[in-house]
């Protein structure tokens, strides 16, 4: 049994340690959240937080998690207290398929945590490794800002 | 016509399998299931209802909607359209995708038909719950109907300013008879609240919070996972193979080898070995550790570059004429004025964020199944086939269920992914879920074809053309289902072909004969893509041949204002998206010249197309009608040494009568984006028949870092609806390429662009 925390909660999966995270997420623990696009790293679907850190799930071994507070996106707020990334992204309506916006989102959450402001590059540096096959690039752009903004708000 | 009427509770939940309300509506739709038997039985019965529209006790309304969500967003547009009429509050509706049934009419969502195909009779389903509940509200006061008024879910009386919610009027309004859809009033476009208006999303919240349900989230209790090593040539089979070491994986619980199949292809599986595991890690890690020994396959010849070649000679020739105007070949063409291109792509494919996945239980007399799917109804015809179940009386064996699709583009259409589920649940006795990796994905898919664009053009002294010979090879997507064909059909050619609407005296448009070894589909906006990217370059260099502003160019060839109907221009054939039967053959859908050139003017006007540019950098345009809608495009690039960069992209759309402006607005954004990817870097290319890309290290897709500024310029109008999820791809990609163009002075006339160029 690996122990790790999943969204605050003590949680034993009985999973192989070279299990990726990911499927550890789906399979075992049952939080389909977090979604397959790629398996190597190259798309970002599989986007989660570990210690606060955005990591790609899909190439991150169980073991690695070990012990470590991971966050998916069931998570990253709740249905009556979203997360400021989630609630810009219902303002500007950022989600066609919706299928890559669960790593669009914790992506987005991590570069916030660390840049209130990010500028045009900072989001492209940051958001590059999510691909988006619908299109949504241009209202993700605007929704990190709005999120930002919000967050600044908050915390002045 | 459609049929409607009121529904019992008993009735509804048999239909829907869900619990209902009070008042309880159901409406057939027209359209041609692929299900065609399933179509005929209940073409003559009651249980043929299309869209449902429920108010239960609270007056809370529940509308399913019966075409599938990939991104679209018509789980948001069809119930708008049904609660407008309806007089509905919009905060108090609710949209539920519907199951596979025959009960809904046509689910085949693809050919952006699902609102310009069915708008007149969601409209009167929504306009008949309103009657009725007017009518109940006038018996209750004992007035005229003429004096009551539906309003934001409660109808008012006009005379004494009484006013009754749905909640109270849905009990006495199910008591009522249903009036004849054909005889209640629409609401003027004047009065619209809700179509046309930006209107909160359907299923948004679920989708931020992580609970939107995808084919790949169905958990089932001792559900197996299969993934499946596919032969990697069309035709291959599996001549012997070994599963000793796979099966000593932890967590493989069976190896099963899928049947083999015969062509044509169609939306079958393409056999092979699966993996079953507790756990998706597992089945792929098993299957890494099998041997196959794989035979033959007639296609293992085939090599894509050799092919483009050939198709390129083709279309150098004289080939068979589908559409003849004047004569274009009595006339000796002056070289110095005459411009002869031909114009390639390469295989394209969907590349949706989630894979192929389905699940299936199948016992001894019955069989669920869940999967994304486009075609419910033809994914649920092929699982009683399968399953050997009589599609007349024995369709109920089969439940099939719908789930939201992580994208789709057209490859979700074919259910070879549901049917491979569906034969492992059945051999194993074992809940099945199927997910196919990426590379599966990459390489077993239904790819746009290679295509070869051929034009020549004379100009004359006004710089107009009066000598036009435009010839196309491409193989027919047709021969997934008849192995023999070698022709486009009809329908394909009047994808941005045959249907050129210009005012040229002689033409020839020609179509070569092909032979197919991938399997082919349909993938967003079809043969459009290579149609107008050739149309749509050629017209920039007769531009700049005559040394005259695209704009001009076009303006010259579109000639004088008018209505334009191919099927009197020399192509009989045209099909025109499935809008000339003479129920919808309405004027409005002949393509309008006008409306083209405001399209266009409105592009080049926003983005300032023909403003000079500093030095390396440039403007392209270019213009495409599809699916009944105009779509023009203008992006500026910058090329320095030879790398391009793409700094700015717009899109004006004409598409009719608006329901969801905001999801025009998103269509035509992904539309753009996915041209970038399609123009600049995306590729398959086979070699010994098999596609040689994996995953997306070698098939790139446009990035957040490689995306300009976008505008979207919707044109309002109040002409029958058009399509949206296609035609914003077409005229993107001349737009590009004329870019780089006019930025740099370099032709692309074979794409993608990084074959030549960086990007
Ligand atoms: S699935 Fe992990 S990066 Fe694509
Ligand atoms: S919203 Fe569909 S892939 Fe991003």
């Amino acid at each position: 049994m690996l122990k790790l925390k999943i969204n605050g909660e003590e949680t034993a999966l009985d999973a192989d340690p070279q299990m990726p995270l990911l499927y550890a997420v789906r399979d075992i623990a049952q939080l389909t959240g977090t979604k397959f696009g790629c398996g190597l790293g190259l798309c970002g679907a599989c986007t989660v937080h570990m210690d606060g850190v955005p990591i790609r799930s899909c190439v991150t071994p169980v073991s690695v998690a070990e012990g470590k507070s991971i966050t998916t996106i069931e998570g990253l707020g709740s249905a009556d207290d979203l997360h400021a990334v989630q609630k810009a992204w219902l303002a500007n309506k950022v989600p066609q398929c919706g299928y890559c916006q669960a790593g669009q989102m914790m992506s987005a959450a991590a570069l916030l945590e660390s840049n209130k402001a990010p500028s045009d590059e900072e989001i492209e540096t940051a958001m590059q490794g999510n691909i988006c096959r619908c299109g949504t690039y241009p209202r993700i752009k605007q929704a990190i800002k709005d999120a930002g903004e919000e967050l600044q708000k908050v915390n002045s | 016509m459609s049929t409607l009427r009121s529904l019992n509770r008993r009735e509804f939940m048999s239909l829907t399998g869900r619990a209902g309300g009070v008042l309880l509506l159901g409406s057939s739709l027209p359209g041609t299931a692929m299900a065609a038997g399933h179509a005929a039985q209940h073409a003559s019965n009651a249980n043929d209802l299309g869209v449902f529209v429920t108010i239960d006790q609270a007056g809370d309304v529940e509308i399913i909607c019966q075409r599938m969500e990939m991104g679209q967003g018509i789980l948001t547009s069809t119930p708008q359209v049904i609660a407008e009429e309806l007089c509905a509050d919009w905060n108090r509706v609710t949209a539920v995708l519907g199951d596979a049934d025959v009960a809904y009419g046509n689910q085949s969502t693809g050919g952006s038909a699902s609102i310009r195909s069915f708008i007149e009779h969601t409209r009167r389903m929504g306009a008949v719950a309103r009657d009725m509940l007017e009518q109940a509200a006038a018996n209750k006061w004992s007035v005229e109907k003429a004096s009551v008024k539906a309003y934001q879910h409660e109808v008012v009386n006009l005379e004494t300013g009484a006013r009754l919610g749905y909640a109270d009027l849905a009990p006495l309004a199910a008591k009522l008879p249903v009036p004849d859809p054909a005889k209640v009033a629409l609401k003027p476009s004047s009065r619209f609240t809700l179509i046309g208006k930006d209107v909160a999303l359907q299923g948004q919240q679920e989708i931020v919070t992580g609970q939107a349900m995808y084919a790949q989230d169905v958990q089932l209790p001792d559900m197996l996972i299969a993934s499946i090593e596919r032969p990697p040539v069309v035709g291959g089979k599996v001549k012997s193979f070994d599963d000793s070491e796979a099966r000593k994986v932890a967590g493989v619980v069976d190896v099963v080898r899928l049947k083999d199949r015969e062509y044509p292809v169609a939306f079958k599986p393409l056999s092979g070995v699966a993996v079953l595991a507790t756990n998706t890690w597992a089945a792929i890690e098993g299957r890494k550790k099998l041997t196959i020994e794989w035979e033959g396959g007639d296609n293992a010849m085939h090599d894509s570059e050799t092919y483009k070649q050939d198709l390129v000679k083709k279309v150098n020739q004289k080939s068979k004429q589908i559409r003849v105007v004047g004569d274009a070949y009595d006339h000796k063409f002056n070289k110095d004025r005459t411009v002869e291109v031909t114009y390639t792509v390469p295989y394209h494919h969907h590349m949706s964020m989630e894979t192929p996945s389905a699940t299936a239980v199948v016992t001894k007399d019955s069989a669920s199944v869940w999967s994304g799917t486009q075609s419910p109804q033809s994914g649920k015809a092929l699982v009683l086939a399968e399953l050997g179940f009589d599609p007349e009386t024995e369709s109920d064996k089969v439940d099939f269920k719908t789930t939201l699709m992580g994208g789709a583009f057209g490859r979700k259409g074919k259910n070879d992914f549901t049917l491979e589920a569906v034969e492992l649940a059945k051999a194993t006795g074992k809940p099945i879920k199927v997910v196919w990796s990426r590379e599966d994905d990459v390489k077993h898919g239904y790819y746009h074809s290679v295509a070869a664009n051929y034009f020549k053009a004379e100009l004359n002294a006004d710089n107009k053309s009066d000598y036009w010979i435009q010839r196309l090879a491409a193989p027919p997507i047709s021969w997934i289902f008849n192995h023999e064909a070698k022709e486009i059909a009809d329908l394909g050619l009047s994808l941005g072909f045959g249907d050129v609407p210009f005012d040229v005296s002689n033409m020839s448009f020609e179509n070569a004969e092909v032979s197919t070894h991938v399997r082919t589909g349909w993938v967003r906006a079809v043969g459009n893509i290579n149609n107008h990217f050739g149309l749509g370059s050629f017209v920039d260099e007769l531009a700049a041949k005559a040394e005259i502003p695209t704009r001009e160019m076009w303006m010259n060839l579109f000639g004088e204002d008018r209505l334009f109907d191919p099927r009197k221009e020399g192509f009989e054939g045209y099909t025109h998206y499935g809008q000339l039967d003479e129920d919808r053959g309405k004027k409005e859908y002949l393509l309008d010249i006008a409306r083209f050139k405001a399209v266009l003017n409105e592009v080049v006007e926003k983005s300032e197309a023909e403003e000079a540019l500093p030095e390396g950098q440039g403007w392209g345009i270019s213009i495409g009608y599809s699916f009944n809608s105009y779509v023009a495009a203008a992006t500026k690039v910058q090329v320095v040494e030879d790398t391009v960069e793409v700094l700015e992209m717009h899109t004006a759309i004409d598409c009719g009568m608006v329901i969801t402006p905001d999801r025009v607005r998103s269509q035509m954004e992904g539309a753009m984006i996915m041209g970038l990817s399609m123009t600049l870097e995306s590729e398959i290319t086979v070699k010994e028949g098999a596609v040689t890309q994996n995953n997306f290290y070698d098939y790139p897709v446009t990035r957040i870092n490689k995306t300009p500024p976008m505008f979207v310029h919707l044109m309002a109008s109040d002409k029958a609806p058009g399509g949206v999820g296609e035609p914003g791809l077409p005229p993107i990609l001349p737009s590009i390429t004329n870019a780089i163009f006019h930025a740099s002075g370099t032709r692309v006339r074979d794409l993608p662009v990084n074959k030549t160029m960086k990007v």
